[in-house]
């Protein structure tokens, strides 16, 4: 048939293609994996992340936001924004340096890269020479002073890199200076800092490892001062005024030192351990600045007492009479401070923290310094994410809800705006609200606003509230106890160890009509919310079902059920669950959605399904897939993998209360940690030995889990007989076995004593026996079903229910049209079969024309396990469009993919990042934004506002420290 | 011989003689050669001439080597037409007295005399313990073959393997590998895809024609490389019911040679059919999945428009589907389950699960479905 269509329907169709499908990756929502420097413009109020994979991204205001990846796949140690410019210059790994441009084009600025650069040093010397250890980013904006490991420093022009020979310092000039007493003048190490006079930029302080500071004269080309430190170098500040320098050394001290001039034997001023009298851990970075009125702020990482307090990632700041160690959940990368005023030389308004996992803005100028609510980087990841669910198009009514249930929860930050406020965000408004929502190990789902560019969180649910967990209440962590020195104060909200595993969210639904939610977790707990903006104090009553019905020779391996509350529990305004069902045996659940309109849920486990309806809060119907030679399925999945890994968190729940409460026992606790790592690691090298051999064998009846139900459907069809359409449910299972069951639901007025009766319908196997991922309704018009309550909102024209309707099984190897009430195969589109590959994501789309505003189709979104994307046409199932999407091996990004009713998508790229592609040509949400060049100041003199915030001083370190664990994943490779 | 009784009458081309014994009894009547019809009706239309409609038979016939070959399904039923020449003789059985030893290509020449005899002369009496019953002649289906010899390179091989309806698992791996091929630059290095391992007594095994270290090159008409081993598996596994390999086999002194007269066989080790050309359409062999309704029966799904064909089984001839060759036929009674095997009284029975429509009794189904499952017949497709 096909070949011999003619010529011009063919065109005509693929012209049609391409104004309906397009392919583009546009934004990154989340926190960047592995962060490895920070940079920040005072004058263009941008900040600048680099990271461990060599992506560097850039944001301002919200919405404003640039990505760029080197060509090298190396770590980012070093970013410095170029003063009044809007160049920035990166250090990788490899000791290359990058120079970067954000490039007006079409009145939006683009990210490039302009020029790279790395030292040469005369031959044959080591690389030691010319290994670059620091950066000066003068203030001039035309040079760049680069101090190595051999302990030179090199002038270089920029832009351009061109090499100041002449200029550079080289260490022998500075050695031969060196007052003969000071101690390590045979070896001044690596230039640990470079910092300017912020009143006179041709006067550098070059610290060197050993503790040698010494003051250079850019134009004279010599020596002012020595500062013989005798502690290792850590950091190196020049106080605003120009007459003391701060250094701060590995010992867990810092110093401050007069800036005499002509007096060769400067005296050390003042020196402080400030948590001392124990050896304490090095202050990597110090900084002070002056407030208009008052002390000085000091501000400093790190220093904390070795012993008992070595493992905590703390900033300490001190104004005045307070001092607060801010206590960080993750290892600190760098920080800056943001200061008030047209030319940023105000008092300090915000601290701007970049942890390894997360950011973290303090607000300096509220009473408590109060955290500023992160409008973009924020930490997706605080507890790990177990599944999502995106909602498109949610009704003014309920989103105000949400957010005002959220604005409740938000109370502890501050109410100052956002300080980073650099360029413009020129993207129109997104044209429908669109809610993500995730689901976390922690029994927490959180509220996304994912409309626009910015992932902005909304609100979030916790669902452990309505059990016993085995977490002590009394394990307050925020608060240390009065009078404890240092005063940690529990910053950020990081969190990974997930008190109970069973908490976990495995499966979501909103109804975006009722606010009616339900969510499903890893023990078979199913919750029915309902969204209230009172807080209300309920018992939830919980409902156990029997999914084996009785099965024979059945023994549960896995995890226990978990254990109800029976008082009343108070519940904020939100979300607050009213029916509660478990599923027994307590298996993870692996399928779920709901009817608001006819108000009855469904679920599945590996062991079968069953309907509960949850206005009389009884269950309508239990089906026990299970197959009664399924070992597997019976005794639990994985649940040998799933001790360990509980095993391994409970060693970190015991340290992380060791360090509240017992400090001794510490070392103790972090050996047994060690023993589980190894435990684990033996685990996984057991599991590499298997040869890489696979076996051919047809899937039977008697396979592992096919008993597992993958999909349930709620359809109102024709199940029975052409003329009368009924209520529905469908289950499709890992087998291929598809179960249609007919409802009855009592007329509306009955609604609340009659019962809903369930009949079973139809049974469908499918020869081929691949799990069923999708089970659609297209009625008369070849169009899917609209959702529950979507015609009674006016949102969606009523279904065709002249013509008769198909029914669309979607199994990971092919999609299947067959005819309803009589099932009869109509057409079909194999995958596997062809190609190899498999069925992983599958959503239903509405794609607009990119040319004509009428016209539209719906399709299929498809995600397969070989990671691309393809979207198949509905009704006749035919393949449209295929491109490359994820790599294959990422599997964990794979899996946690999630589709839009606009073709648009999400998928993880790293724990904590999401990456946002669109399908559409119409529905496209990518950063658009300009930033524009800053006026240079009038006033030459004033030439230097304030140096890089993110000081040169500050390199990353420990940075092999906790490479091995954490699994590396690199960037997404195309970019 | 057969060529004299061709030329001799121009009526023999269109017409079939049959001459059909049941017990001592005989009975002869002709049938269209062009229009050979289903064998339900050609088997309703046996037991009405023999006057036995109530008994279940076992149909043999005659090919032209001697050998008693069975007649159950359309496929082999055609052959039997198109192969008469001029006479088609068969040999009815009662179901449950039937000697399954009788059948069989080896029955050949050699033992034709016997066989026949112990067929003909002792139906019921006197039969001495069956040896071992490898499989019943009602299961005889092609399970491997080689395919379009003429198109292949001589150093391929394209192997069948008919995984339908068979207990018997498929039964190898297959690996990564390297193989060396030879381009335009010389002598080329690249991955490939390799059977690993058989497994011992498996479907790929008993064929022999599929063996350790085999490079996979196709999978039922696509070519793997490029590939994933995962890829490749999947693909393997979702054409499981209809596996066509193209391999290159590591030894590569069995191959088949293409212009050795006749035989078509390369040697004793490759006794399986050679069936050439195959129809590209056959590659669709249609899945059926199986339905159960509510209020009662299971059926396959069919293809809505599709004509009823034997799917998986290689077809030698085109269909026609005509009733005109046959008149009286009571097969309406009777119908051809989708593995071309005659429904053995109350295995769909117990389809017809009242209780499916009765409440939610779910174990009591689950339970009957899988006793359907196992046997065979219905489920397992």
């Amino acid at each position: 048939m096909k070949r011999f269509r003619r010529h011009g329907q063919e065109s005509q169709r693929d012209r049609l293609k391409q104004e309906l499908f397009q392919f583009n990756k546009t934004v990154e929502h989340g926190f960047p994996h592995q962060p490895s420097a920070l940079g920040y413009s005072p004058s263009l109020q941008l900040l600048a992340i680099g990271t461990r994979s060599g992506a560097i991204k850039l944001y301002g205001a919200p919405g404003v936001e640039f990505m760029g990846l080197h060509d090298e796949n190396a770590a980012v140690t070093q970013v410095h924004f170029m003063p009044h410019q809007v160049e920035l210059v990166t250090l990788l790994d490899d000791n290359s340096l990058h120079m970067w441009t954000l490039r007006g084009h079409k009145g939006l600025s683009e990210l490039l890269e302009i020029g790279r650069f790395t030292l040469t040093g005369p031959p044959g010397a080591p690389p030691s020479v010319t290994r670059v250890t620091a950066v000066l980013a003068h203030a001039s904006g035309e040079l760049l002073l680069l101090g190595t490991e051999g302990g030179h420093v090199f002038i270089v022009e920029v832009p351009g890199f061109r090499e100041l020979e002449e200029r550079n310092i080289s260490l022998d000039q500075v050695a031969a200076s060196v007052p003969d007493d000071y101690i390590g003048r045979r070896n001044l190490e690596h230039v640990e800092a470079l910092q300017e006079n912020p009143i006179n930029p041709n006067q550098v302080v070059i610290g060197y490892g050993r503790g040698l500071m010494v003051i250079w004269d850019l134009e004279k080309q010599c020596a002012i001062q020595h500062i013989p430190a005798t502690q290792q170098l850590e950091s190196v500040w020049w106080t605003e005024d120009g007459s003391y320098i701060l250094s701060s050394h590995s010992d867990g001290s810092y110093c401050r030192w007069m800036v005499g001039g002509e007096d060769v034997n400067e005296e050390e001023e003042k020196s402080d351990i400030p948590y001392g009298h124990f050896p304490c851990k090095a202050i990597s970075k110090i900084i002070q600045l002056p407030t208009e009125e008052g002390p000085p702020f000091l501000l400093f990482s790190g220093g904390m007492p070795r012993a008992s307090y070595g493992d905590r990632h703390c900033i300490t700041v001190i104004h005045s009479k307070t001092h607060v160690a801010l206590d960080f959940t993750s290892r600190i990368i760098d920080f800056f401070v943001i200061r008030d005023g047209l030319q940023h030389t105000g008092d300090p308004s915000a601290l701007v923290v970049l942890v390894e996992e997360e950011l973290v803005v303090i607000d300096l100028q509220t009473d408590c310094w109060p955290v500023i609510q992160t409008p973009y980087l924020v930490p997706l990841h605080s507890s790990a994410i177990t599944c999502s669910h995106h909602v498109s198009a949610i009704p003014l009514k309920l989103w105000e809800r949400v957010i005002t249930a959220g604005e409740l929860q938000h109370t502890h930050y501050s109410k100052k705006p956002w300080p980073i406020t650099g360029g413009q965000n020129l993207a129109p408004d997104p044209p429908q609200r669109d809610l993500l929502l995730t689901g976390h190990e922690d029994g927490t789902v959180h509220f996304w606003d994912a409309s626009g560019v910015c992932l902005y969180p909304l609100y979030k649910l916790s669902t452990a509230g309505v059990f016993h967990t085995d977490t002590d209440p009394n394990d307050n962590m925020n608060q240390g106890a009065e009078g404890e020195w240092p005063p940690f104060r529990k910053v950020g909200c990081f969190d990974p160890y997930s008190d109970d595993p069973r908490l976990g969210i495995q499966k979501i639904h909103l109804c975006k009509y009722s606010g009616y939610l339900t969510v499903a977790g890893t023990a078979g707990q199913i919750l029915v919310l309902e969204l209230n903006d009172e807080a209300a104090e309920q018992t939830v009553e919980a409902k156990v079902v029997d999914l084996l019905q009785g099965q024979e020779g059945f023994r549960w391996k896995g995890h226990t059920r978990l254990d109800v509350r029976e008082e009343p529990v108070l519940f904020p305004p939100g979300f607050q669950p009213f029916a509660l069902v478990q599923c027994q045996p307590p298996a993870v659940v692996t399928a779920l959605t709901l009817h608001s309109e006819w108000k009855l849920v469904a679920f599945g486990t590996s062991h079968g399904f069953g309907l509960y309806d949850y206005q009389q809060k009884n269950n309508v119907l239990i089906k026990c897939t299970l197959n009664p030679s399924d070992q597997l399925a019976m005794e639990g999945p994985l649940s040998r993998v799933k001790s360990i890994k509980k095993s391994l968190r409970q060693s970190f729940r015991r340290i992380r209360r060791s360090r509240v409460s017992l400090r001794k026992h510490h070392v103790n606790n972090t050996a047994k940690l060690q023993e589980a790592n190894a435990r684990l690691e033996a685990e996984l090298a057991e599991m590499e030995l298997a040869p890489v051999q696979r076996k051919i064998e047809a899937r039977s009846s008697d396979d592992s889990f096919t008993g597992l139900v993958r999909t349930l459907y709620f359809a109102d069809t024709f199940l029975s007989d052409s003329s009368h359409n009924a209520p529905s449910l469908w289950a499709g299972t890992n087998g291929g076995c598809v179960f249609a069951y007919m409802l009855r639901l009592p007329p509306v007025e009955h609604r609340a004593d009659e019962p809903v009766t369930a009949q079973p319908a139809k049974e469908i196997q499918l020869m081929h026996r691949a799990p069923v991922v999708g089970i659609v309704v297209l009625d008369g018009h070849g169009a899917p079903l609209p959702e529950p309550l979507e015609v009674a909102h006016d949102l969606s024209r009523s279904p065709d229910m002249q013509g008769s309707h198909q029914l669309l099984v979607i199994s990971e190897e092919q999609f299947k049209v067959f005819t309803l009430p009589k099932v009869s195969a109509k057409m079909k589109l194999k995958l596997t079969a062809v190609d190899g590959s498999r069925v992983r994501r599958v959503g239903v789309a509405w794609f607009c024309s990119s040319r004509t505003e009428d016209y539209g189709e719906s399709g299929l979104t498809v995600l397969t396990n070989q990671g691309d994307v393809h979207v198949v046409s509905l009704p006749h199932v035919k393949m449209q469009v295929q491109y490359p999407c994820i790599r294959r091996e990422d599997v964990s990004g794979i899996a946690s993919c999630v589709f839009t009713k606009h073709g648009q998508g999400f998928y993880l790229i790293s724990p904590s990042e999401f990456e946002r592609f669109s399908l559409s040509t119409c529905h496209l949400v990518e950063p658009r934004c300009l930033v524009e060049a800053p006026l240079h100041s009038g006033s030459s003199n004033q030439h230097r506002s304030q140096p890089d915030g993110a000081s040169s001083a500050h390199r990353t370190r420990q940075e092999s420290e906790d490479a091995g664990k954490k699994s590396v994943r690199g960037f997404k490779e195309s970019q | 011989m057969n060529k004299n009784h061709r030329v001799q009458s121009s009526r023999s081309l269109s017409a079939v003689e049959v001459k059909s014994k049941f017990g001592a009894e005989f009975r002869r009547f002709s049938l269209d050669r062009s229009k050979p019809g289903r064998f339900d009706e050609f088997y309703g239309l046996l037991q009405h001439v023999h006057r036995i409609p109530n008994v279940e038979l076992l149909v043999g016939y005659a090919d032209v080597h001697g050998d008693l070959l069975p007649i159950n399904n359309d496929d082999n039923y055609h052959k039997a037409i198109s192969t008469a020449s001029p006479l088609l003789r068969l040999f009815l059985q009662r179901k449950e007295e039937a000697d399954y030893t009788a059948f069989g290509t080896d029955s050949l020449t050699r033992k034709k005399n016997t066989v026949l005899s112990a067929v003909l002369l002792r139906p019921d009496a006197n039969r001495k313990k069956p040896p071992v019953i490898i499989s019943l002649p009602r299961d005889f289906r092609p399970v491997s073959s080689i395919i379009d010899v003429d198109i292949l390179p001589e150093t391929h091989r394209r192997v069948r393997l008919y995984k339908h309806g068979q207990e018997k698992p498929l039964g190898f791996y297959i690996r990564d590998g390297s193989s060396v091929r030879v381009t335009a630059q010389g002598l080329e290095k690249l991955p490939g895809i390799f059977i690993s391992r058989m497994v011992p007594g498996g479907l790929a095994e008993s064929t022999g024609l599929l063996a350790v270290n085999d490079e996979v090159l196709e999978v039922n008409g696509i070519e793997v490389a490029g590939k994933s081993l995962d890829q490749v598996t999947d693909m393997m596994i979702a054409n499981s019911h209809n596996l066509i390999i193209t391999v290159k086999p590591a030894n590569q002194r069995n191959n088949v040679v293409r212009s050795g007269g006749g035989g078509g066989g390369g040697g004793a080790s490759m006794p399986m059919h050679i069936i050439q050309n195959f129809p590209v359409d056959e590659l669709e062999s249609e899945d059926e999945d199986l339905v159960i309704e509510a209020d009662g029966e299971a059926e396959p799904i069919r293809r809505a428009p599709s004509n009823y064909s034997m799917p998986s089984l290689p077809r030698y001839e085109p269909h026609l589907n005509l009733r005109a060759a046959t008149t009286s036929v009571s097969s309406s009674a009777l119908s051809i389950n989708a593995n071309g095997t005659l429904p053995a009284s109350g295995s769909s029975g117990s389809l017809s699960n009242t209780n499916a429509t009765s409440t939610t009794s779910s174990p009591d189904r689950a339970t009957e479905r899988r006793s359907l499952e196992e046997d065979g017949t219905v489920i397992t497709l």
